[in-house]
Order: structure tokens, then C-alpha cells, then sequence
């Protein structure tokens, strides 16, 4: 109150001495557009961009040629007869092996692993994450230590040990061993980000909710799980991607059947029978890549926002 | 072994986190329908000592009862307990009802019971118009109220406040600080207040509590512990401006004791000593500033000169600096006083509200 009546004062000053006020520079001062910091800055981005882009472009309008086409090794030019035979191609006729379905089956394996993989290994480190951050438990900085150290060991020093655990168990081969592979891999990371996110919400919330007298689920399910949208959507995005992305563990832990898509596409890619068919590989390049990059393209905002909300606090 | 009367008891209370003691063998007993603040400076283990009673923080050693049944083991819902938060801590994704709701909805009560808790609450506090706005859509001061009324619908014995205005800026502090006086005039319920601001504690309590470095120094009702703080601390921490001390010894002067300061004496006549005061002892002489009279005041009592170092008018007051024997003093006049700097002033300490501590314990003597 004494502030506003403060200004208001100021201001009444002002407007009396405002006929006395010179000509010269007042309030913002004008910026220009064309300075020589704004060319520089945008020159740099718009090549950056250019750069990266590139490839896209030749992958897409590769895709778009048919094989004559191709073979004239115009690569930047645009295609003169679109044609989505190679989209189709990759999609539902790519040889791989003795098999002649396409990429499909390597799509429809990649979603049977993902699906499951994601949702365990959210589901199982988003609960661990809140056990650590809120219910402290005699040994619990320690295994979250020995969880953290876990993000740093290379996964080559474990297939062969996973491999020969999953043989024992009777799942070597099979999709639930992959998703269980997936899950376990996920953990230390996700629970590292569970827990710091949870660990910056109040911490009083948690003690009204205890007062209130909301249990261990009650409090995860009623109350922290509502406040906690960024992080699940970086956490989903995180797991689609590694997961769709990963190529070892599916090459390792898959038998040819239940390839994911990224080892198929490997193996229509490398084929070395017959013409190398430049547009069917694109194609089918564009269409193992259509899922991250729609991921991105969706959350994009969320996915910064929840970034930035679990690497405030450690 | 607790007394009927008592509403909530502490029995020997101790709390470590590893090396460091937060409390030690702390014992307290808050009558039913008393209103107790726990006063202190941040890191006293005020808040500790809260968060002990309402089982959010597991004791090292000790008991706790509340209503004459030890909870030392019980969950917090157990202990019939409300508790409001310094930061509100509402639950941002539910309304303002939901919120008020939650705690019963969670104990599986029957919904026209809660409606009718929820009403009641709600017009105690005034705060039914904002029933279906979420807290992000609240005020501070509406945010509080909230969050009093989570603790009020739990129909509890005790309610515990953990500096609930310390977020709040001045005037809407002032007013809900005589808004919780105002609700516990008509819950008569046992309240028990966190705060490091003496203002709030002076005015809210029926006994204060004030801790330092997890023991209560001392227990008493305000105006007690105001005017006869019983050590040192006590009394520099209570009262804005801050107690005048002078450093000094006791001495004898024609048959009677004085205070002796850098060659000046002043008589004790009046002082209500709690232990006999024997002459050479050091002590520390403490008069509140509105404890000392200047010039027109004087009734004839032993006087002293001083001289005028620096006026702080404050509007109702007027707070002025003397040097006098060694020591700066601040004297609390009316705010038409005036004085010029360097001006020469009579003053004569009113001794028998003032305080006497040894300077070695700093306890009163």
C-alpha cells in the first residue's frame, strides 16, 4: 500500500515538471533488426538447421524415386514421378532372410516389446523413486547409491550373464525376456529421475497428506501421481525411444521371428543379394524412425518442462 | 503418571540425527484448551518438537500423550490431531472442498457426514464461496484459511500450527493472527503454535514456550516472561527494541545495595531479588527501554545524566539513544517527546520491573 501511494506521488511530480522535460532519448530505447549480432545469430542457426536437415531431405525424396531414377545419382534433386512403391515395399515386401513380409513384422514385435517395457519400468521405478525421495528407510541412501552406480556399468559386461540367466529361466528368446531385459535397464535412470522430481515437490504435502492419514499407495496414487505429468511424459518418452532405438538386446535376446524392427531393418539394409534398392532402404529407414520422431514432435514442450523440473533439485 | 488436566504431555524427550541433538530430555505438559507457543530462533528444534508430537518425526527417546493415551508408536492420524503448514501444503490438483475432504474420504467416512463437516468448517472460516476453486486460485491469506479448515473438519483435540502466517506479509498476518485467537476463544480447543515472530506469541499465547538449542528456557505466560525473564537470553530475545543491559557489579552504599557501573551507582531499592545480593558479585543489569523515565517523569526517585545520542522517531513512539555510564541505552518515550542530539537528559530506572542476571550463569537472580 505505501509503495502504490509512493509511486502515485512520483507520478504526480512527474506530470508537473513534464513541460520542463528536454527532447532526447526516452523510454525503450529501439533495437535494430538487421544489427550485425541478429545476422550472425540467425546465419548461424539457419545453416545449422541446413546441415541437419539435409539428409532427411535426400532420405525422403530418395524414397519418393523409383530405382531408374535412383540410379541417374541426382541425390538432391527432387523426384521427377513420385512414387510410394518403395514406401510400400519396405513395408509389407522386404526380403529378410527367408522371410518376405517386410518391416510389419518387425513393427508389430517393437510394439509388443515397448509396450510392456514402458509401462513396467515406469511403473516400477516411479514407485521406487517416490520410496526413496519420501519414505526414507534405514539403507536407503545406500541403495540408491548402488542403483546410480548401476546407470555407469556398460551393458556389454552383462548380456553374456543376462544370457545365460534367461537360458536357466526357461525365457532366453522369447519377448518377455526382452522386456524384462528392457525393465531392468531402465530402472537405474528412471528411479534417479523419480525420485528427484519427488523429492522437489513440498515436503509438507507429504506430511498433510500423512496427517490426513493417507497411506503409502494412497499418498503415490492420490496425490503425488496427479502432480507429476512432466515427469511420466519425460520418463514415457526416455523408455519409447531407448526402447525403439535399442538394436543389442533385441539382436542378442530375439530369435529371428521376434526380431524388433530396428534388427530387421539392419538386415534389409545389409542385404547383399541382388540390386541394392536405395529407395525401399530409405523408405524403410523413415518408417523405423516415424515413432521417435513423432514422440518428439507431440510432447516436445513437455518434455522440455519436465527436464527442467527433475534437474532442479539433486 | 500424566495429570488429568493435560491435553497433550511430553515425558523426557530427546531426538538425535547422528552427532546432533535437537532435543534433550524435554518435558512439557499443555493443559486442555490451552493455547502454547513454542518460540524461538530458527534451529531451536521448535519445529522439531512438533513434528515429534504430531508423529511425523520419530523420537530417539522419550514418550508423548495426547488426552492421556501414549502415542509415542501411533501413526499421525491416530493421535486426533490437526496440523497447518507454514507453506499451506494444500493439494494443488483437488478444489478447495476436495481438499477439506481428503483426509475423511480417506478414513472411508459417510458422505452426508463429511457434507456437514465441510459446511461447518466453511462458515467458521468464511471460505464457502471459494469451496470449488483449486489453490492455485486462492489468495495467501484465503490458502491459510484453507488450511485451517483441513485441520478443522478432522473434528480433532489438538491442532498444531507450524509458523502458518510466517508466508503472509504484515497486514494480512495481523489480521489472521486475531482470527486464530478469535477460533480458539470459540473451539476452546488445545492449540499449539510454532513461530519465531514475538509479536504473534505474546499476543496468541496463554503460556510461551521459549527453546534454545533444543531445551525450553523458559515456560511461562506473557507477560511472566516479559517482565521477569528468568535468565539472560529470555530477555534479550523477548521485546522489540531489545533490552538495555548493563554490565556492572553489586555493591553496598550506606547500608543498602547498588549497582555499580563504570563509577556510577544505582540504587536497587525496589528490586525483587530471588536470591540475596551480595556485594563484588558481576552481574548484568537489564531495564526495557519503556522501563525508564526521562525528565518530566521523574517522581522524585534517584536520578542520573545522560546525553542524547540518536532520536528514532517511530510515530506513536519515539525511541531515543543515551549514553550513560559506558553503556548506550534506548529510552521509549511519547512520539510528541522530542529531544535534539547532544541534548542533556534526568533519567531513573524503574527497578522493580527491571532484571538482574549473574554475569557468569546469566540466570536472574
Amino acid at each position: 500500500m505505501a509503495n502504490v501511494s509512493t509511486l502515485n506521488a512520483t507520478g504526480a511530480a512527474i506530470d508537473a515538471v513534464r513541460t520542463e522535460i528536454a527532447a532526447g532519448p526516452r523510454g525503450k530505447k529501439p533495437k535494430k533488426v538487421l544489427s550485425r549480432r541478429n545476422i550472425m545469430i540467425y546465419g548461424i542457426l539457419g545453416l545449422a538447421a541446413l546441415y541437419y536437415l539435409l539428409p532427411l531431405y535426400v532420405m525422403v525424396v530418395t524414397s519418393l524415386k523409383g530405382m531408374p531414377e535412383v540410379r541417374l545419382g541426382n541425390i538432391f534433386s527432387p523426384p521427377m514421378e513420385i512414387t510410394f512403391e518403395p514406401w510400400v515395399k519396405a513395408w509389407a515386401e522386404a526380403c529378410t532372410g527367408l522371410n518376405c513380409d517386410g518391416l510389419s513384422r518387425g513393427f508389430w514385435n517393437s510394439v509388443r516389446i515397448l509396450v510392456p517395457s514402458v509401462i513396467v519400468s515406469i511403473a516400477v521405478a516411479s514407485v521406487s523413486g517416490y520410496a526413496l525421495a519420501n519414505w526414507r528407510f534405514k539403507g536407503s541412501e545406500l541403495f540408491f547409491s548402488v542403483l546410480i552406480i548401476g546407470a555407469f556399468i556398460p551393458y556389454q559386461v552383462m548380456i553374456y550373464p543376462l544370457v545365460i540367466i534367461l537360458r536357466e529361466i526357461g525365457i532366453y528368446g522369447s519377448l518377455t525376456g526382452l522386456v524384462i531385459v528392457h525393465t531392468i535397464f531402465g530402472m537405474p535412470i528412471l528411479t534417479l529421475l523419480f525420485r528427484n522430481y519427488f523429492a522437489g515437490l513440498p515436503e509438507e504435502l507429504f506430511k498433510a497428506a500423512r496427517i490426513d492419514g493417507a497411506g503409502f499407495w494412497q499418498i503415490y496414487g492420490r496425490i503425488m501421481l496427479p502432480m507429476s505429468l512432466p515427469i511420466f511424459v519425460v520418463a514415457i518418452i526416455i523408455q519409447v525411444t531407448g526402447i525403439w532405438n535399442d538394436f543389442l538386446f533385441g539382436v542378442v535376446f530375439t530369435r529371428p521371428d521376434t526380431y524388433p524392427m530396428t534388427v530387421q531393418l539392419n538386415n534389409i539394409v545389409n542385404s547383399v543379394q541382388g540390386v541394392k534398392e536405395y529407395n525401399v532402404n530409405m523408405a524403410a529407414t523413415l518408417l523405423t524412425g516415424a515413432v521417435p520422431l513423432i514422440v518428439y514432435f507431440v510432447s516436445g514442450r513437455l518434455f522440455v518442462r519436465g527436464i527442467a523440473a527433475g534437474a532442479v533439485k539433486g | 503418571m500424566t495429570d488429568l488436566s493435560n491435553s497433550v504431555s511430553i515425558r523426557d524427550l530427546s531426538l538425535h540425527f547422528g552427532a546432533v541433538t535437537v532435543l534433550q530430555n524435554l518435558d512439557l505438559d499443555i493443559k486442555d484448551g490451552e493455547f502454547l507457543v513454542l518460540l524461538g530462533s530458527s534451529g531451536c528444534g521448535k519445529s522439531t518438537l512438533l513434528n515429534c508430537i504430531a508423529g511425523l518425526l520419530e523420537p530417539t527417546d522419550g514418550q508423548i500423550f495426547i488426552k492421556d493415551k501414549n502415542v509415542t508408536w501411533e501413526e499421525p492420524k491416530d493421535r486426533g490431531i490437526g496440523m497447518v503448514f507454514q507453506s499451506y501444503a494444500l493439494y494443488p490438483q483437488m478444489t478447495v472442498e476436495k481438499n477439506l475432504s481428503f483426509g475423511l474420504r480417506v478414513a472411508g467416512m459417510p458422505k452426508d457426514e463429511i457434507a456437514k463437516r465441510i459446511a461447518r468448517a466453511s462458515s467458521i472460516l468464511q471460505i464457502e464461496p471459494l469451496l470449488q476453486r483449486k489453490p492455485a486460485a486462492l489468495s495467501g491469506g484465503q490458502r491459510q484459511r484453507v488450511a485451517i479448515g483441513r485441520a478443522l473438519v478432522r473434528d480433532v483435540d489438538v491442532f498444531l500450527f507450524d509458523e502458518p502466517l510466517s508466508n503472509l506479509d504484515a497486514k494480512l498476518r495481523s489480521e489472521l493472527r486475531v482470527e486464530i485467537k478469535r477460533l480458539h476463544q470459540s473451539l476452546k480447543n488445545t492449540m499449539i503454535y510454532v513461530t519465531h515472530d514475538q509479536i504473534e506469541a505474546l499476543t496468541l499465547a496463554d503460556r510461551i514456550a521459549i527453546m534454545k538449542s533444543g531445551v525450553i528456557q523458559q515456560l511461562d505466560d506473557p507477560i511472566t516472561i516479559y517482565n521477569r525473564p528468568r535468565n539472560k537470553f529470555v530477555a534479550g530475545f523477548i521485546g522489540s527494541p531489545s533490552m538495555n543491559f548493563l554490565t556492572g557489579e553489586l555493591a553496598e552504599e550506606g547500608g543498602h545495595t547498588v549497582f555499580r557501573t563504570h563509577g556510577t551507582s544505582f540504587s536497587l531499592a525496589g528490586y525483587e531479588a530471588t536470591e540475596t545480593l551480595t556485594p563484588g558479585r558481576k552481574v548484568v543489569l537489564g531495564v526495557r527501554p519503556e522501563h525508564i523515565k526521562v525528565d518530566g517523569d521523574l517522581a522524585g526517585e534517584e536520578a542520573h545524566d545522560a546525553i542524547v545520542d540518536i532520536e528514532e522517531p517511530m510515530g506513536a513512539d519515539n525511541l531515543i539513544w543515551l549514553k550513560l555510564a559506558g553503556h548506550t541505552i534506548s529510552v521509549r518515550i511519547g512520539g510528541a517527546r522530542r529531544y535534539a542530539v547532544g541534548a542533556k537528559v534526568r533519567l531513573g530506572f524503574d527497578m522493580t520491573m527491571a532484571s538482574l542476571f549473574d554475569a557468569e550463569t546469566e540466570e536472574r537472580i
